[in-house]
């Protein structure tokens, strides 16, 4: 399918297609109810209401009015559709903004000023200079004599260089104020913004009527915008939500969390519960009714009932046990959830003010994963390092400088070299100057600065510059030069750029001096070595490449040929019709530039040094002893990757720690590595060693191909693995195999290379880093260094999940503990259904009594952030998912059943004979309720700010003060009851007991465990709240800088002088475990419910 | 350069959150733990709570003088007797006399006012049926006479809405007492016995009873020239009981009943609870500030409060036989190096006499390692777990 777009004529394209009003909503005003509806009704819980909510409406089985589910339900419909609506009202309006912006718009040569939206396919569109870019445009025109002109396209892709972009050569030189007919032949919109394939023909009276080839060098896309150029202009190609950025734009699949999905666990063993309750009350309601009803002259059972007899009372039952299922739950956990999102946004702590960042939870939903991670799956470059290219060292002609100094630039005998012009240095230099895609910009004041692509680039530049080789200026095809005072004009040819299968990068310039015309290169070793003259040696280079990398260095090869006129004349045809071909272009330009890339003349090495970011070793090292497992993913060499995994703690030199190397070119190598590794792995698994095993690219292909099995049970033993010369899709797939295998995982990474990682682990996080913000923008949460992650993790995700732990599972509480009370009122009313309660109740009790004292819980906190960071491994609980599992879950459903028992109890036998009376008895039971739960929150609630007091004790009040204002209305069922109650002595005794009941026996057996059977964190909740161990526990703990010199925790002869006994309180490395008791040894005991069942299902999966 | 780089910087620090101690989660916050201490007063302090208001609940419902006679079973006359459809038929039969004399002597010296009440057992007053079959609209004014529709049953008849509708008022209780001591009758007080406020506000002054008790007669009847506010025997049986046992007020005495006085008591025995078996009671009896008579009450204070003393001895015993464990903490060596050795712990508890030695021990004992168990090494026992099943 292609899409042709007419020049400036309205009426071949007015219709075809749509117009550049750009819509981000998802809803439409007349849309929004049905369709948010739609999607509400579309979750299984809600659909449960809804048929509850229908039941109800059958007054014969409605136990109360309808209004005490439909209430909450609206509400909670209302509450979602509110936000809903709001978040696209918000977008609406942006929206609104982008489209009533003011473009000029050239209509039969006359410039006309029209609002964004209104821009149709067809339209010439004219932008001055630092205009934002409407609609995706093919560029006719600018005001640079070449065509050239600067976008910067940090919106797009976040990379915040300027690139160039031309206008098609058959655009070239016509006024575009005449141009009004042609057409351009296009494919249908995509959203790949790094291509765009189409032709162009310009009809008469232009001469040039041939098919002129477009890339995408030829377009400006939207929210680009235009610097550095007077003005431009385009014809719209694609508008409105068709454009590249508009088609980009997709719904991202919503993640579960495992909280998440623990809690529809929950939900759904509660249903069961609940269909098992009503079926055996609506048997014995049925026998009751038969037996004993019908004797009972004054109910007036008739003697012959309606079909649906039987169905009556077990429906009337199923009403009445559907509060079970808390209603509020959904509303209660979104807003919370909210909530922790926005505390990361908050956070002070993780505002990087270097470049002005502050971490963002693009996803609120999953906070808690975050506290839960198992895998932490990270990239190399701008991730651990800062991305800040220096150059150090370099190799020229088999001379190696700046191995003093460490810094070639400071290196006398390379300055001496420059100076006295060694035409190795010289020719080295001039690729280091010319082979780049650089923009020099010269400032006011005289100096220049650089915008480059690369990292790599800019570095290489910058470093020449210090040695004499300034690259001055860049004039469309024209590169000035000045070296050492002189200058030196090269004219560009042809760019044959960098892609990451190629991973070199090289120009043909010509010399405007000497008319010589040179191919210069740089790339990675492998990509430049094997093209060497065959004349030359290349030892000395390679040698050089690994004595570079083996100081974690980056190498980059610089090599030229010249060539020959005729040689290039004849190559340059085939390359610009390859550049024009519509199909596999990518494919066919980088053969093409294969057959020029060979016969080079190796220049020389140069390594550049990329600086871990601050606090790097520290964040990996603390997150190792949480538990967490390390993975790097990179796409550098083995050497560089293995010097920043060590220098960044990830790995652990011998004798400690150790490295299996997997590697091999055929199936049959990589097998036998993978393997052996293996089996060394199993043997020394048992041992304190650090092993950590290494795999590259090439092995990994073979590996994931053909022993997947092999290497996911690799992956699975290996606490930290570096994987060298991967593909973003294989990062992609490490990540897919360990998250298939139920691990938690985390991808964390910084460039688009890394996005497909990001989007496929349970939580990506980007940093928003130097090579732009893809992987921020696909990312759950983005964050300014690397070293945010450890607060991340440790502080907002623990916490996340402690909160949403106690919630969730509160929440189940309250709405049992109500229903419990029902269920033991149906056996002495006549097992017929009757409600304990009044509607106005039920409705109130599970949106507002019982709701807003639980939500404040998003604000406790169990340890400080200090006692957490301390002791990283307490994440633990989180990650076993100690706190909220079926084991806990069944005590609060014993702990519901327990105080229904209490509040059931003392009720009916406070209230007994002549003060039985229903209305009263309800409000009795109904605020022993209440006051229960205020307690159990005040129990389970470890730090009291001045909010949780005001939400516990205030709710309590505020039930009062609502009962009070309800019961003075006369028509309501429960006038003067509440009133009545206050005055009288027995109903605060009777609170005031069945408090001390209640809660007497809970508050024993949490005050038993949390001092005889305490868990860890109730002991570092001591050590903090008692003081002084803290400091204690702090002094043991080995500074992380120090860990790899002193290895305390991984040497090997240490278990020998020490007996387990004298570990330290906590210990700091989760390794001594294995340590101290040896492999073998069974610890099911201590291993959590989730964890077992998790593992179980592990192997029947691989089974 | 420099102006440019400083104005960047400024942005910087403007991107920065703004700090707030609610937005960092630094609010100040009290945070208790349950230190042996705090614990053991607590429940101290609950037994002496609960014991005292034990004991005066149990006080006064010990000086409230209650006298409970069943007469369901005794007021049917011997040939009635013999079975169940025998005392149906009595009862319902309109032709027999259900007139009943009963006597019994007063055990204590009964403080008026002493309030009558009718006790029903097994009579399921919360029935689903039963509770909801009323209309309210209708009771409280005469505009809603014919908003019967909540009554489902008894609402209307050939000759128009009933008034009072529904089952409750249909069932209304309809045995009648009548006191006397030698001789001299006991004047019952019927005014005041329902709730004030169902008298002004629920029950209409206007509203008259209509086609009441025409067709099938289920209980009493009632004089259709008195407004419902004032029909109170109607209002208290209306406020319908939660319990299948409950006693209504039917009215007060107004006069001091002196020990071993000897009260007769004619009884119309007219209400049916011999179709479900349901016990009749008459009951007398004073209050007091806890109401009627309930020992449970005061026994359940007691309970509590003994469980509360009990717990708290137990808890301080085990303080004194097991100490905590977080006392270790607190006397913790600082030094880093040797403090968690043995060594360190014995010659530190030298030094200290009377230290926390004991409780170090205890520590490293049971506790030391159950964070690693739990922890990794149960993450490495799945992974062999997985590891042996991938191999077969």
């Amino acid at each position: 399918m292609k899409r042709y777009v007419y020049i400036n004529d309205d009426e071949l394209s007015q219709d075809l297609y749509c117009d550049n009003r750009i819509s981000n909503t998802k809803y439409t005003i007349l849309n929004f109810l049905p369709k948010n509806l739609w999607e509400q009704f579309s979750r299984f819980m809600n659909q449960y209401f809804l048929l509850i909510a229908c039941l109800q409406l059958w007054p014969l089985i409605t136990p109360v009015n309808p209004a005490s589910t439909w209430g909450p339900l609206i509400f909670i419909f209302a509450v979602s559709a509110t936000k809903e609506g709001w978040d696209d009202y918000n977008r609406y309006l942006s929206d609104k903004k982008a489209n009533e912006k003011e473009v000029w718009v050239v209509k039969q040569g006359i410039k006309k000023h029209i609002q964004a939206q209104d821009i149709r396919v067809g339209n010439i569109v004219w932008l001055r200079e630092n205009d934002e870019v409407p609609c995706d445009l093919v560029l006719v025109g600018t005001s640079d004599l070449q065509g050239l002109c600067y976008v910067e396209t940090s919106a797009l892709d976040g990379e915040t260089d300027l690139k160039t972009r031309v206008i098609p050569h058959a655009c070239m030189g016509i006024d575009f104020e005449l141009l009004h007919k042609g057409v351009i032949e296009c494919p249908n919109p995509d959203k790949d913004i790094r291509r765009f394939d189409a032709n162009l023909r310009l009809f008469p009276p232009f001469i040039d009527n041939d098919l002129c080839p477009l890339t995408i060098k030829n377009t400006i896309l939207q929210s680009c915008y235009l610097r550095n150029t007077e003005w431009a202009c385009g014809v719209a190609v694609y508008t409105g939500n068709e454009t590249k950025l508009g088609m980009s734009r997709g719904v991202p699949e919503p993640k579960l969390t495992a909280v998440d999905m623990m809690i529809d666990k929950l939900t759904g063993a509660i249903f069961i519960f609940q269909i098992v309750v009503v079926i055996v009350l609506g048997i014995a309601g049925n026998v009751w009714k038969d037996t004993e009803a019908r004797k009972q002259w004054y109910v007036q059972y008739p003697n012959e009932g309606p079909w649906y007899e039987l169905l009556v009372i077990p429906l009337r039952f199923e009403l009445l046990c559907s509060i079970m299922i808390p209603i509020s739950i959904k509303v209660s956990l979104d807003l919370v959830k909210s909530l922790y999102a926005k505390f990361i946004d908050w956070d002070c702590e993780m505002f990087d003010i270097e470049t002005g960042t502050r971490a963002n939870a693009a996803n609120t939903a999953i906070s808690e994963d975050l506290g839960q991670v198992e895998y932490i799956l990270t990239d190399k470059t701008g991730t651990l390092t800062e991305n800040k290219m220096v150059f150090k060292r370099c190799c020229i002609g088999g001379i190696f400088y700046g191995n003093e100094t460490g810094d070639a630039l400071k290196d006398l005998e390379l300055l001496d070299a420059v100076v006295s012009g060694s035409p190795d240095v010289v020719r080295f230099l001039t690729v280091m100057a010319l082979c780049n895609t650089v923009i020099p910009i010269r400032s006011k004041s005289g100096s220049i600065s650089y915008k480059a692509q690369s990292q790599d680039e800019e570095a290489l530049v910058r470093a020449a510059a210090c040695l004499h080789m300034i690259f001055v200026n860049k004039n469309a095809n024209i590169l000035e030069i000045n070296y050492n005072g002189t200058m030196a004009q090269y004219e560009v040819l042809d760019t044959l750029e960098f892609t990451s299968d190629r991973k070199r990068m090289s120009v043909v310039v010509k010399d405007c001096k000497s008319g010589k015309i040179i191919l210069l290169s740089k790339g990675a070793d492998e990509a430049i070595l094997p093209c060497a003259n065959p004349g030359q040696q290349t030892r000395s280079f390679s040698e050089a490449v690994d004595q570079y990398a083996q100081l974690g260095l980056r190498t980059l090869c610089l090599a030229w040929r010249v060539l020959e006129e005729d040689e290039y004349q004849e190559w340059s045809l085939i390359f610009k019709e390859a550049n024009s071909s519509l199909v596999d272009r990518e494919w066919r330009v980088a053969e093409v530039c294969q057959r020029l890339e060979h016969g080079f003349e190796i220049l020389g090495v140069a390594a550049i040094e990329d600086r871990l970011q601050d606090g790097v070793p520290e964040t990996i090292t603390t997150l190792r002893k949480a538990g967490i497992n390390f993975w790097m993913l990179t796409g550098d060499k083995q050497n560089t990757a293995l010097q920043i995994a060590l220098s960044c703690n990830l790995v652990s030199p011998e004798p400690k720690g150790q490295l299996l190397l997997i590697n091999g070119k055929t199936d049959d190598e990589v097998c036998r590595s993978l393997e052996r590794v293996l089996l060394t792995m199993r043997t020394t698994n048992s041992e304190p060693k650090d092993v950590a095993f290494v795999i590259d690219g090439w092995a990994l292909e073979i590996a994931l191909r053909h022993y997947r099995k092999t290497f996911t049970e690799l992956a699975l033993l290996s606490r930290t693995a570096i994987c060298c010369r991967v593909t973003p899709s294989q990062k992609a797939q490490l990540v897919y195999i360990i998250k298939s295998c139920e691990y938690k995982t985390l991808a964390i990474g910084d460039g688009g290379n890394d996005v497909r990682m990001i989007q496929q682990a349970d939580i990506g996080v980007g940093i928003s880093g130097r090579e732009g913000l893809q992987a921020a923008r696909a990312a759950d949460y983005s964050i300014g260094k690397f070293r945010f992650l450890k607060r991340l993790i440790l502080v907002h995700g623990r916490y996340s999940y402690n909160r949403t732990a106690f919630l969730s599972q509160y929440s189940f509480y309250k709405s049992l503990l109500i229903c419990f009370i029902q269920i033991f009122f149906s056996f002495i009313s006549g097992v017929s259904g009757t409600s304990l309660f009044n509607s106005v109740s039920l409705m109130a009790y599970n949106t507002f009594y019982t709701s807003i004292p639980v939500l404040v819980s998003a604000l406790d906190k169990d340890l400080s952030e200090r006692t957490v960071m301390q002791h990283p491994q307490i994440l633990f609980y989180c990650q076993a998912g100690r706190l909220l599992n079926p084991s806990t879950f069944a005590g609060w459903f014993g702990r519901s059943l327990f105080h229904a028992i209490v509040v059931f109890l003392i009720t009916i036998h406070a209230y007994a004979y002549e003060r039985s009376e229903m209305e009263e008895m309800s409000m009795v039971a109904l605020s022993g309720c209440i006051w229960l739960q205020a307690f159990v929150v005040a129990l389970e609630t470890n730090s009291f700010t001045v909010l949780q007091h005001l939400a516990i004790w205030g709710n309590l009040a505020g039930f009062y003060i609502i009962n009070w204002i309800v019961s003075t209305l006369p028509s309501s069922g429960m006038h003067t009851i509440m009133f009545r109650l206050c005055r009288q002595p027995s109903y605060w005794t009777t609170m005031f007991l069945m408090v001390a009941a209640g809660m007497g026996p809970v508050l024993a057996l949490k005050y038993f465990r949390y001092t005889y059977r305490s868990s860890k964190i109730n002991i570092l909740q001591q050590a903090e709240r008692l003081g002084g161990p803290i400091l204690t526990l702090g002094n043991i703990e080995p500074q992380p800088r120090s860990l790899e010199k002193e290895a305390t925790p991984l040497l090997l002869i240490q278990p020998k002088n020490r007996s387990p006994v004298h570990e330290p309180l906590l210990s700091d490395s989760p390794n001594t475990t294995r340590r101290s008791f040896g492999s073998g040894t069974p610890f099911d005991f201590f291993q959590s419910q989730s964890r077992l069942s998790s593992s179980y299902s592990r192997n029947c999966k691989d089974n | 350069m420099n102006a440019a780089g400083s104005d960047g910087a400024d942005k910087m620090h403007s991107k920065k959150p703004k700090y707030s101690m609610f937005t960092q989660q630094e609010l100040p916050a009290f945070k208790p733990i349950l230190t042996p201490g705090r614990v053991i007063t607590l429940f101290v302090s609950i037994a002496v709570i609960c014991i005292p208001i034990g004991l005066a609940c149990l006080y006064a419902s010990e000086n409230v003088v209650e006298i409970v006679d069943r007469y369901d079973k005794d007021c049917i006359p011997s040939s009635y007797s013999t079975n169940t459809d025998d005392m149906i038929s009595y009862i319902q039969s309109s032709t027999t006399n259900k007139t009943c004399i009963k006597k019994f002597t007063v055990p204590k010296k009964m403080k008026h006012p002493i309030y009558i009440y009718y006790q029903l057992d097994n009579f399921y007053q919360n029935h689903r049926r039963f509770v909801q079959s009323r209309s309210d609209n209708q009771l409280r004014s005469k505009e809603n006479e014919d908003k019967v529709t909540g009554c489902l049953l008894e609402a209307s008849n050939s000759d128009g809405p009933i008034v009072p509708c529904g089952l409750i008022a249909w069932s209304l209780f309809n045995d009648t007492y009548a006191f006397s001591s030698n001789n001299v009758t006991i004047q019952v007080n019927k005014k005041g016995i329902a709730w004030e406020s169902d008298t002004q506000f629920k029950f209409g002054y206007d509203v008259y009873p209509k086609n009441f008790q025409s067709g099938v007669i289920g209980g009493a009847k009632l004089d259709e020239k008195i407004p419902l506010s004032e029909q109170e025997d109607l209002i208290v049986w209306m406020r319908t009981a939660v319990l299948p046992s409950f006693r209504k007020l039917y009215g007060k005495i107004e006069e001091d009943l002196d020990a071993n006085q000897k009260i007769t008591v004619v009884i119309q025995n007219n209400y049916n609870t011999y179709s479900f078996g349901g016990d009749k009671k008459l009951v007398l009896s004073t209050t007091t500030w806890i109401g009627g008579k309930n020992d449970y009450i005061g026994l359940a204070f007691l309970t509590v409060g003994g469980l509360s003393f009990s717990l708290a001895i137990i808890f301080n015993l085990l303080y004194l036989f097991r100490p905590r464990l977080s006392r270790v903490q607190l006397c913790g060596n600082s030094d880093p190096d040797g403090g968690w050795e043995r060594g360190g712990v014995f010659e530190q508890a030298e030094v200290e006499p009377g230290g926390c030695l004991d409780s170090i021990e205890l520590l490293f004992q049971k506790q030391t390692f159950e964070f690693d168990d739990l922890g990794l090494l149960s993450l490495g026992f799945s992974r062999s777990g997985q590891q042996q099943n991938l191999l077969t």
